[in-house]
């Protein structure tokens, strides 16, 4: 039985309409609005002129682009390797349940947390646990130019969130492979290495560039973190639209802020698009 | 945090989706169980030490108090320290709230473009998504300018408190997964048989969500409130921005201002409740099969 739909159903649509256009809108708007005005409310260029021209803005632009490609790239190596390991454990497992869940925690929960916990492992000694370890048996992280405040340092602690959400993007994918692939493979004479190879890695491919690609995009607009870690002084872009709110509001300081979000959004919206490609693809073998 | 709190939207959903699946028939992989493969030992001892030891590292110092010795003292002082206990409390009511208000306003509309409106279905997808390429930070700068803009009456209504001038903003964020997951749990049950059963018995409307579709799709259901919840709890860019005083803000003034202990050990508690929370969710959704109305009808 089809019920078409009547006035009535659209009227019901209106709460979330409404609440979507006030809560996500209203906020858009008001950054693309401010990029584009002057303090006096004029319509304007002039603050994507400034965050284009000069270091000041292209350098925490820059910096987020490598910070996220590698600790993507790093996460998803890892996080690919971890999933691979605990789904070959048997469903409904422990340790199965334990792994889902804790990286569900990291991945979406741990900003401050998190950033505290790097702090007492890895802070300058006698703070911490590990650096005073290591230099109980002779190294000293600091002295060699370490630090947890460093581009590094911060990066590292991404690391403790990209792994996890990588084991969360990627486990779906991992358990449609089919088992009776690898037989068949093997039934026809081929090796563990030549049915990764040939079957497992191109199957994957999709799945895998996909959720790199969502990985760089989490990298790109975490800033929870960096903040605890940091705060504001952190070259890195979502610090710069920090310091720009904040900051002088003589030059249009926020007038600059929005249109670093402008083009943050931009960034993000590509990345997302790319991913959506990439996802049409994957779709196609993993049913 | 990030494309992540959102944002992990799309993996929190693949996370839930996978909740939702029957079990895959596991012929084939049965066999490999016996002996562990030292590739798979590799990676969970490295994933141990790498996880577990800051973990365990900020356990150790939550446990030592100010004078240097172990003890639990600085557990006990979250009680009594009034600034955190009070942001401790503004941070669940917030989460209370946010989680009423994603279930009331995302499984009604998901219901109805599931039975009325599904050409919708691809708006639907894209306007919940949106939360993923718009950064919070982004956000935080939207509603920051909009708070030095609005109208007085506005500013009472919405900025005056950090509940009603957070709770709903975390609604729009956990969009990406909630959405996923309620539409994940609406499509697995035979929704049409149960309205229309539902509707001919004379029930209304509002009686049909609350009282058969909502205990259908409680796995969904509790899966959108917790991550939700977990969202509420660890979000920290937007509070920061808009000076509200929540959990995590007030854990990182606490730390900077002599009472790191005290901010550490709730930043553990914190922690561990959120794990206990995804944890159970693991087990509920394992019980869920066969004791759907759907298969009885």
């Amino acid at each position: 039985m089809r019920v078409s739909a009547g006035g009535g159903a659209w009227i019901g649509m209106l709460p979330f309409s409404v609440y979507v256009l006030v809560f996500l809108g209203l906020p858009i708007y008001e950054v693309i609005r401010g990029a584009l005005s002057t303090t006096s409310g004029a319509f304007t260029f002039e603050n994507f002129k400034t965050i284009f021209s000069g270091s000041q803005y292209w350098i925490p632009l820059e910096n987020s682009v490598i910070l996220s490609a590698w600790t993507a790239v790093v996460g998803a190596i890892f996080g690919t390797w971890l999933a691979a390991a605990v789904v070959a454990s048997p469903a409904g497992s422990m340790l199965r349940r334990m792994v889902s869940s804790g990286s569900g925690v990291l991945a979406y929960f741990a900003g401050v947390p998190l950033a505290f916990a790097f702090i007492a492992a890895l802070g300058r000694a006698p703070g911490g646990v590990v650096t005073t370890l290591l230099k109980h048996i002779g190294f000293d992280l600091y002295a060699h130019g370490f630090s947890i405040t460093s581009l590094l340092g911060v990066g590292l602690a991404y690391t403790y969130f990209q792994v996890p959400m990588m084991v969360i993007l990627i486990t779906p994918a991992l358990e449609g492979l089919r088992p009776q692939w690898q037989e068949a493979a093997e039934s026809l004479g081929a090796s563990r290495l030549e049915y990764l190879r040939h079957i497992a890695i191109p199957v994957m491919a999709p799945a895998f560039i996909g959720s790199l690609l969502i990985l760089f995009g989490n990298a790109f607009s975490a800033y929870a973190t960096a903040l605890a870690l940091v705060g504001a002084s952190i070259p890195l872009i979502p610090a710069a639209i920090n310091e720009a709110i904040n900051g002088n509001v003589l030059v249009n300081q926020a007038g600059i802020a929005q249109a670093l979000g402008v083009e943050m959004i931009l960034i993000a919206a590509i990345v997302l698009t790319f991913y959506w490609l990439v996802q049409r693809r994957a779709r196609r073998w993993l049913q | 945090m990030s494309f992540g709190a959102a944002a992990g939207g799309i993996g929190a959903a693949g996370m839930l989706a996978e909740l939702e699946e029957e079990p895959q028939p596991q012929q084939g992989r049965v066999r490999r169980r016996g002996r562990p493969r030292l590739w798979r030992v590799t990676i969970f001892v490295l994933a141990a030490i790498f996880f577990l030891g800051p973990i365990l590292a900020s356990i150790k110092y939550s446990l030592i108090l100010n004078s240097g010795a172990y003890g639990i003292g600085n557990y006990t002082a979250i009680i009594s320290n009034g600034a955190i206990r009070s942001a401790l409390i503004t941070s669940l009511e917030i989460a209370g709230i946010a989680a009423v208000v994603v279930v009331a306003l995302m499984l009604p509309t998901v219901v109805l473009v599931r039975l009325r409106l599904p050409r919708l279905t691809l708006f639907m997808e894209g306007v919940t998504v949106l939360p993923i390429v718009v950064p919070p930070i982004v956000i935080a700068a939207g509603l920051a300018q909009l708070q030095s803009s609005a109208p007085e009456w506005l500013i009472k209504l919405w900025f005056n408190s950090p509940v009603t001038g957070l709770s709903f903003v975390y609604v729009v964020l956990a969009m990406p997964f909630s959405y996923r997951a309620f539409d994940t749990g609406v499509r697995a049950i035979d929704l049409r048989t149960l309205v229309d059963a539902s509707r001919s018995l004379g029930a209304s409307w509002f009686t049909t969500v609350t009282r058969v579709i909502l205990p259908n799709v409680q796995t969904a259901v509790l899966g959108a409130v917790f991550l939700t919840v977990a969202l509420c709890l660890g979000e920290v860019v937007i509070s920061t921005i808009l000076l509200y005083v929540t959990l995590p803000v007030e854990l990182i003034q606490a730390s900077q201002s002599g009472n790191a202990g005290t901010s550490v050990a709730l930043s553990v508690l914190s922690l561990l409740f959120v794990f206990g929370l995804l944890f159970s969710l693991s087990f509920l959704a394992g019980r869920k099969r066969g004791n759907r109305t759907s298969r009885v009808i």
